[in-house]
């Protein structure tokens, strides 16, 4: 469905607060039907972007065109064609599910019975139908969320802000919604997501842009990405022994390698260039070290993260998904 | 077509959502009830007792509307659900207009609060109900203009209804409401003449008991002004302030 064309346009985008530059001139584009991902730590300056481009802000320069539409100029065309999911899941405490995405459908001037029924259709795909009459305030944080998602999409926007869609919700959700997130790409649909998460934007976006500090340091495919940098081969053992006394003499024998030690009975042998594994495992077996398993760790996205920002991964939150 | 869509919505949502609510109609009914009883008790048989509808009409459209903005604006801006309304593809004007028509309506209807109950007291006869109807509703859109005004320059409810209260008591006094303007100390007649409620009271007055300061058409003239003047502050307070 991805088609060569840059919808979305963002050229030295800034905006100050005071004398917090929180996005300092960056620049971007998203292809039609392509999902691009703004990845970065708390205070990168992923939702004020958003909220440049979706007209909630100002910017204080640059420029933002959106379907060939100057969005600084004449928002309210744009947000015809938009979709925004905001970080916080602000719809109506007091009013059912149905009724909100009804609501919200209405702000798009999406007659009633047109609304009524994508708001049932919505809900069922949302598994949301047995809680549609019940007020919003009583849902529980994953079908908030997820009917909040639902009142992004209800007018079927041609291009779709996603600010940090999964954010606190349980696995089996994260995954209802990343299905659903790749089905309106298949449709067509052209997002912009912002994610905390390095693993969720691998798996769901096309291409991923590194934030950091109200700056974009990288923008990429994975695979971009991971070439990037020049990477180190890292392959690790595990024995029957601690390896402690004899890193050094490893590390004289082949002084192109490092050696971690790990745990007790692990060890990790680093290298610029491919290992060969006989030579190594001949000197551990002529100490008497049995190696039981050997394995090739592949670089992650997450040692390209830390390499190119500088950034410590724990910044990001990291979960097992 | 899809902006009247939009319109209808946010206007029928809020109805529903506050208007409908019973702490808001109390805010609206039982302030100006209590203060009527009030005023009956104070005054018994000194005055007349239809002296007292004007002002508290005035008074039921002020408190009444002024509070319903604080909530339906201030409280959404707080929870960010406003934002839903900001991203709307409807002007900012089409947007306003809704949520302050509300609050007009709202003051419409409990201006014939205390009119309904004196019904059942005094003979109303001899009112000329169209300048009364006129009154109410010039009224009703400066409330609305001034609560909007407070609610766009606080960021929590409770400062709203602060600050509102900070215009609305003295205005009480100072519009003659409860006090005849031409009794009122010298040196406070100039800021009861800045006052548009001053001008909206006399109109009633005029209408209810034939007896006023202005005439009905410099009334009018003077309140249409002030409108124009708060719609223009809250349009660049809200651009300057809901659009960050
Ligand atoms: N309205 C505002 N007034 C002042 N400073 C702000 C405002 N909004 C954001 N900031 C600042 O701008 C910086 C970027 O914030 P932003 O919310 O864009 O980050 P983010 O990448 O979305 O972070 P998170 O992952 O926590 O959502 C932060 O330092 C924040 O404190
Ligand atoms: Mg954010």
């Amino acid at each position: 469905m991805q088609k060569n064309v840059e919808i979305v346009k963002v050229t030295n985008l800034k905006k100050l607060y005071g004398d917090l530059p929180a996005v300092n001139g960056i620049s971007f584009s998203i292809k039609e039907g392509e999902i691009l991902g703004l990845l970065g730590p708390n205070g990168a300056g992923k939702t004020s972007t958003i909220n440049m481009m979706i007209g909630l802000s100002r910017p204080s320069s640059g420029q933002i065109m959106i379907d060939g539409i100057d969005a600084i100029k004449d928002i309210k065309k744009v947000q015809r064609i938009i979709g925004v999911v905001p970080d916080e899941n602000n719809l109506y405490g007091e009013m059912s599910g149905f009724d909100n995405l009804c609501f919200c459908a209405s702000l798009y001037g999406m007659g009633k019975e047109e609304r009524e029924k994508q708001a049932k259709e919505l809900l069922k795909q949302f598994g949301l139908t047995k809680a549609a009459d019940r007020p919003f305030g009583t849902y529980s944080k994953g079908m908030k969320r997820k009917l909040t998602i639902a009142a992004g999409i209800i007018h079927n926007p041609k291009i779709l802000f996603l600010d940090e869609p999964t954010t606190g919700i349980d696995v089996e959700s994260t995954r209802q919604i990343r299905e659903l997130i790749l089905n309106l790409k298949k449709q067509g649909t052209t997002i912009l997501m912002t994610t905390h998460y390095i693993e969720e934007a691998e798996r769901t976006c096309d291409r991923i842009a590194f934030m950091v500090r109200g700056e974009i340091v990288k923008v990429g495919t994975v695979r971009e990405l991971m070439e990037n940098i020049d990477h180190e081969y890292k392959i690790k053992l595990q024995l029957d022994n601690c390896l402690e006394e004899l890193k050094v003499e490893l590390e004289n024998k082949f002084p192109s390698y490092r050696i971690e030690v790990l745990a007790k009975n692990s060890c990790l042998i680093i290298s610029k260039e491919q290992v060969p594994l006989s030579p190594i495992l001949q000197v551990l077996d002529e100490k008497g070290v049995s190696v039981y398993e050997a394995k090739g760790i592949k670089p992650s996205l997450e040692d390209v993260f830390v390499r190119i920002t500088g950034i410590d991964a724990t910044k990001l939150e990291k979960v097992g998904r | 077509m899809e902006t009247f869509i939009a319109f209808w919505n946010i206007l029928k949502k809020d109805i529903k959502n506050y208007y409908l609510k019973p702490p808001n109609i109390s805010w609206g009914i039982i302030f100006p009830l209590s203060w009527t009883l009030m005023q009956l008790i104070r005054s018994s048989g000194n005055i007349d007792v239809i002296e007292l509808l004007p002002g508290l009409m005035a008074m039921s459209i002020l408190f009444g509307t002024t509070s319903m903005l604080a909530v339906t604006i201030t409280f959404e801006k707080r929870s960010k659900s406003f934002d839903r309304l900001l991203l709307a593809p409807i002007s900012l004007s089409t947007l306003v207009a809704a949520k302050i028509l509300g609050a007009i309506l709202f003051g419409i209807i409990n201006a014939f609060v205390p009119v309904v109950f004196m019904g059942f007291l005094i003979n109303l006869s001899g009112i000329n109900w169209a300048v009364v109807l006129m009154a109410v509703i010039l009224i009703a859109i400066t409330s609305a203009l001034l609560g909007l005004l407070v609610a766009v320059s606080v960021k929590e409810v409770f400062e709203a209804q602060t600050l509102s209260n900070f215009f609305r008591f003295p205005m009480l006094f100072l519009c003659g409401l409860f006090l005849p303007i031409d009794k009122l100390p010298a040196a406070l007649k100039p800021i009861s003449f800045c006052l548009p409620l001053t001008y909206g009271t006399d109109m009633l007055n005029s209408a209810i008991i034939h007896n006023s300061y202005f005439s009905i058409l410099f009334s009018i003239f003077i309140i249409i002004v002030f409108i124009i003047i708060l719609f223009y502050l809250c349009r660049r307070n809200i651009e300057k302030k809901w659009i960050l």
